[in-house]
């Protein structure tokens, strides 16, 4: 078969580019220009669909982005779900299939829903699948109605981009309307962006046979066209949706085919000072039994395919119209060759100059279609009497239908901006604006040509402030419609919503039963959802409604138009944000060598990825962290202490201002000495903890959890601009401006003096919990006596340039005494032995710092500081509270992280959780810590630890210190 | 997105912001309130149906903290911060 229906000439097709695709397993041939629509037309393809519901037979409705029936699935290396087919272009060797439907499109199984049809009305699914729970039933329903699967794999080629747009004017819709505005805006001086959902401008200009200024309409289109292409003010997108509108003027606009090869999608997120909204209108269906049939089409659809596309759908056809635009579509397919049997007009009166459209023609006034006949495809229409009566049948395998015509309103509406009915038009429009937006042409009710144009050069010289241009002359059909929302006498099911198969009954079902406000008729039916939006059968919706309560259009109103107007792809919202791109991690300058030695990396927080172990050959997790912790016990350990948060103050008020912060004193620190601190929240709950160190009369540093660096420099921030904006502070955080080697064991001194260092290394010189600045193995360096792991520690801190140097010489110097690297498996295990807090694991957001058995730390000298108040009430309270303990498994066997605590091993209640389970290499023995109710009087007890399975670990209940509790080692 | 006004960047990103909550009473002096009027204070939030009064931080820009007033309705700012000048 090739392409029977493609008519001899015309289209805006190029006939010299013969390209082969394949639709349900067949191949075809169609032309460059085509849409697998058009090509499927040619090629006489009527059924191409089935239901969502019902699985019945449909066939192409429409020709653009409001196709409600043929959804189709791309295959391939661009795969892609549920493609109106009229929206998808054709291309060489495409592969497409339709959804919805198996084992075939001929022989769907799921058609036997028909038979069944009048026990699955609206809200079927919420009463019958429901016992004893929907999840049941689920799986199979939703592989029986669902629509096409997503694809399995991102596109093999290219990728997304986006990018931001400023403008003073975005324009979208490049029809008659939109281009004359953005022309106005732009001869004006504003900077202008106009974007065009189409392949290319002129919207039903190219579909329609008409003259401007007594040229063919296109020679405007293409004159203006290149005139604003000549323009350096002016951005023109083709191809390019503007699919949502946000809060102040930002919009989102997605370029389906930008011009680079490269590039799949480009989304654009556009500030616009002004938005003129040029969209066009969009046809309505009519609403009769069967009109759902293959072979019942929009007129303006098949305007579309005659004049665009070259392309019959038909050979004999019935116009079927509530309004005169169908007219003009008669006369097209009369001048195609196509033989039109009538016109059935619901009117009573045909204005003149419908009629002088079509001479010749059998025009049926005050009739309307009750029924479309035919299975697969339509093979005639039953027409009668508005009000009833005998029917005649026209022969005919096309129907071309005018419901009337709306204002494609749904950027308009996503602005907030409202809508009112207009009786004459029998539609909404756009009426008062909430943001900086006008509307245009056919989208605000300018529904012929001339009036397109100068609407569209108002709207862009109100925003310009000049004077509104000189309109070329334009002559259209004037536009006239009598709103014919259902044809009640109709035989058949009749359908509102082709694409949610939402029917009259369904509609009529819900108000029976108690959904009156048309938000809800919308959710219980259906109708309106999914990627329709409301295009098609929206106002026929409203229509039902108003006729069945017997109220206005105005009084039912119209659902909320959401965002996207038409199918987004998530790559276009993404752009560039995928895979290691979205999330970057964080690497301090050793990675190479930690790579090097062979480093088992992963994340700790915050995106930093770490060394987790160092394994040797034959190694695993635990053998690995066993020795590097024997190595910090028994010799010396290194690791790298970069990503700790570090933040420097600098001024005069620092000291009260970490007064107020910390729950501890920290304003009488002298030089060179430091302390460690609770920072809480003023409701009384930990944020972070970590130490404080004052350099000199006026700066400070801080340090702060890995994981909450940036948020506890919001929170200084926060509080010193809002609560003290008047004190002399100034906050910088500098971790990343300082990287550090922590050299931690028994022998660290001995390291330390290898490096070669001016700084005095002696105990009582250098002391724990001190600062001193210097110079070690040459570099200028920071050193610091802070420690956590319990034992000799020296933080040597230098410039992030300088960092591979020191640690090559922290290695090679340490290597007599068997230093090794730690990662942060062994510091994970040398801190649990020493009952050092971490936050998220022993601090949840509900323990303080009394029971962590840090009763110290809380200030009673200070008047204030966040979260005193709130803890010394929380404290008032009754009750038990969970305490920080030891916890020793016995028989010794390592207890799950998070596992429960319970009386007695029970099963009805618990009394707190194993914070951390690690191996001691100091023990010899598993070791935990626990948050226990009342743990601080249950030392030397026992607990117990039921597992999920049911078994319970007795536990013994110590401190929380395994090792070295008078802390001798780490001040040694 | 919301376009907020930086006193010192002018307009900008939403997402250049982030949200610091709407602006509390002052914070009552501890040791001269009773508990009910401190509790009230520490977990009474504004939440108006109009324009409510909110800190922003412009953390991806200057740093600064800075007040507006916007409608809950509409996101319209209808009270922008002095501008820094």
């Amino acid at each position: 078969m090739t392409q029977v229906d493609r008519l001899a000439t015309g289209g805006r097709i190029d006939r010299s580019q013969t390209l082969n695709f394949t639709f349900n397993g067949k191949g075809y041939t169609g032309f460059e220009g085509d849409t697998l629509a058009s090509a499927l037309l040619a090629n006489g393809v009527r059924l191409t669909a089935r239901s969502f519901k019902y699985h019945r037979p449909r066939g192409i409705v429409g020709a653009g982005v409001e196709e409600p029936s043929t959804l189709v699935e791309l295959m391939g290396a661009n795969a892609s779900g549920n493609c109106p087919a009229t929206t998808v272009r054709l291309s060489e060797g495409l592969v497409a299939k339709s959804v919805n439907c198996w084992p075939s499109l001929a022989f769907d199984i799921g058609a036997l829903n028909q038979l069944a049809s009048r026990f699955i009305p609206a809200g079927f699914y919420y009463k019958t699948f429901k016992w004893p729970n929907w999840h049941v039933y689920e799986g199979p329903i939703r592989k029986a109605a669902g629509l096409a699967a997503a694809p399995s794999e991102p596109p093999a080629k290219g990728h997304f981009e986006s990018r931001f747009g400023h403008c003073d004017v975005l324009v979208a819709g490049a029809g008659p309307a939109g281009l004359m505005a953005a022309l106005t805006a732009a001869r004006a001086g504003l900077r202008v962006m106009i974007a065009d959902e189409g392949t290319e401008a002129g919207g039903s200009l190219l579909s329609r046979k008409l003259t401007i200024g007594g040229a063919p309409a296109l020679d405007w289109v293409a004159q203006t066209v290149a005139e604003l292409a000549a323009l350096p003010n002016v951005t023109h997108l083709q191809n390019a949706t503007v699919w949502g509108y946000r809060e102040h003027n930002y919009l989102m606009v997605t370029e389906r085919a930008p011009t680079n090869p490269s590039l799949l999608e480009r989304t654009w997120r556009v500030r616009a000072g002004h938005v003129i909204t040029a969209t066009g209108a969009i046809e309505r269906g009519l609403v009769f039994g069967n009109n759902d049939r293959p072979g019942v089409m929009l007129a303006s659809a098949v305007q579309t395919y005659v004049k665009r596309y070259g392309v019959a759908p038909g050979k004999r056809a019935v116009i079927f119209t509530n309004n005169s635009s169908a007219y003009a579509v008669a006369a097209d397919l009369v001048a195609a060759g196509v033989k039109v049997v009538a016109i059935v007009d619901s009117r009573e009166t045909v204005p003149e100059d419908a009629r002088a459209q079509v001479p010749g023609i059998e025009v049926m006034a005050g009739k309307v279609v009750t029924e479309a006949r035919g299975a697969r495809h339509l093979r005639g229409v039953a027409v009668t009497a508005k009000t009833g009566g005998a029917a005649r049948i026209l022969s005919c395998d096309l129907l071309a239908v005018s419901g009337g015509w709306n204002p494609t309103v749904h950027l308009w509406s996503q602005s907030r901006s409202s809508l009112r009915y207009d009786a004459a038009l029998a539609t909404f429009l756009p009426d008062i604006p909430a943001q900086a937006i006008s509307a245009a042409g056919a989208a605000t009710g300018d529904l012929t040509l001339n009036d397109a144009l100068r609407s569209g050069a108002e709207a862009a010289a109100h925003v310009a402030g000049c004077d509104t241009p000189d309109i070329p002359e334009a002559p259209d059909l004037p536009y006239a419609v009598d709103p014919l929302w259902r044809v009640e006498t109709s035989t058949g099911k009749a359908f509102l919503d082709l694409q949610n198969d939402v029917t009259v009954d369904d509609v009529h079902l819900a108000l029976r039963e108690g959904y009156s406000n048309v938000e809800h008729v919308k959710r219980y039916t259906t109708g309106g959802m999914g990627i329709d939006q409301g295009k098609t059968g929206n106002l026929n919706i409203i229509g039902t409604v108003a006729l069945a309560q017997g109220i206005g259009m105005d009084q039912v109103g119209t659902t909320t138009f959401r965002a996207p107007y038409t199918p987004v792809s998530f790559g276009a919202i993404g752009g560039l944000r995928e895979d290691t791109v979205a999330l970057p991690y964080r690497h301090t300058p050793i990675t190479e060598w930690n790579l090097a030695q062979g480093a088992v990396m992963y994340e700790s927080g915050a995106r930093w990825r770490r060394p987790g172990y160092f394994p040797r050959a034959g190694e695993g997790l635990q053998e690995a962290t066993n020795r590097e912790c024997r190595a910090v016990r028994e010799r010396v350990g290194v690791y790298d202490g970069s990503p700790l948060g570090t933040v420097e103050l600098k001024g005069r008020d620092v000291g009260r201002f970490l007064d107020y912060l910390y729950t501890n004193v920290m304003s009488s620190l002298k030089p060179g000495r430091g302390r460690y601190g609770l920072m809480l929240s003023d409701d009384g709950l930990i944020m972070d903890d970590g130490v404080c160190f004052r350099l000199d009369a006026h700066r400070w540093i801080i340090s702060t959890s890995t994981g909450h660096a940036d948020a506890i420099n919001g929170h200084l921030e926060e509080m010193l601009q809002t609560r003290f904006p008047d004190w002399n502070v100034f906050i910088t955080p500098v971790t990343s401006q300082w990287n550090n080697a922590t050299i931690c064991g028994p022998k660290a001194r001995e390291v330390m003096a290898a490096l070669g260092t001016d700084i005095d290394l002696a105990p009582e010189a250098f002391p724990f919990m001190s600062v001193r600045d210097g110079v070690v193995a040459g570099l200028p360096a920071r050193v610091v006596r802070v420690s956590f792991t319990g034992e000799l520690s020296f933080e040597v801190n230098v410039a992030p340039r300088h960092m591979r140097a020191l640690w090559a010489k922290v290695m090679e110097a340490g290597q007599p005494f068997g230093i090794l690297p730690v990662g942060s498996e062994a510091s994970h295990v040398l801190r649990v032995e020493k009952g050092f807090l971490s936050l998220g694991h022993e601090v949840d957001g509900t323990v303080d710092a009394h029971d962590l058995g840090m009763g110290w730390v809380m200030s009673k000298k200070k008047a204030d500081h966040l979260g005193k108040r709130a803890v010394q009430i929380r404290r008032d309270g009754t009750g038990p509270r969970r305490e920080l303990v030891g916890v020793i498994p016995e028989p010794d066997c390592q207890i799950p992280e998070g596992a429960p605590l319970t009386p007695g091993g029970g099963r009805e209640e618990t009394e707190g959780f194993v914070t951390a389970c690690v191996w001691s290499v100091v023990q010899d023995r598993w070791v935990g810590l626990a948050l226990l109710e009342n743990g601080h009087a249950r030392h030397g007890d026992t607990a117990h630890v039921r597992l999920k399975g049911g078994e319970v670990i007795p536990v013994r209940v110590t401190p929380p210190c395994h090792y070295d509790p008078d802390g001798a080692k780490l001040r040694s | 997105m919301m376009q907020i006004p930086c006193p010192f960047c002018g307009p900008r990103n939403e997402s250049e912001f982030f949200y610091g909550g709407p602006v509390r009473p002052s914070r009552p002096d501890p040791a001269a309130v009773n508990d009910e009027d401190w509790t009230a204070w520490l977990t009474q939030v504004p939440n108006p149906l109009g324009p409510v009064q909110e800190h922003w931080w412009h953390a991806r820009g200057c740093g600064t903290w800075l007040t507006i007033w916007r409608d809950t309705r509409t996101h319209d700012v209808v009270e922008a911060p002095d501008d820094a000048g």
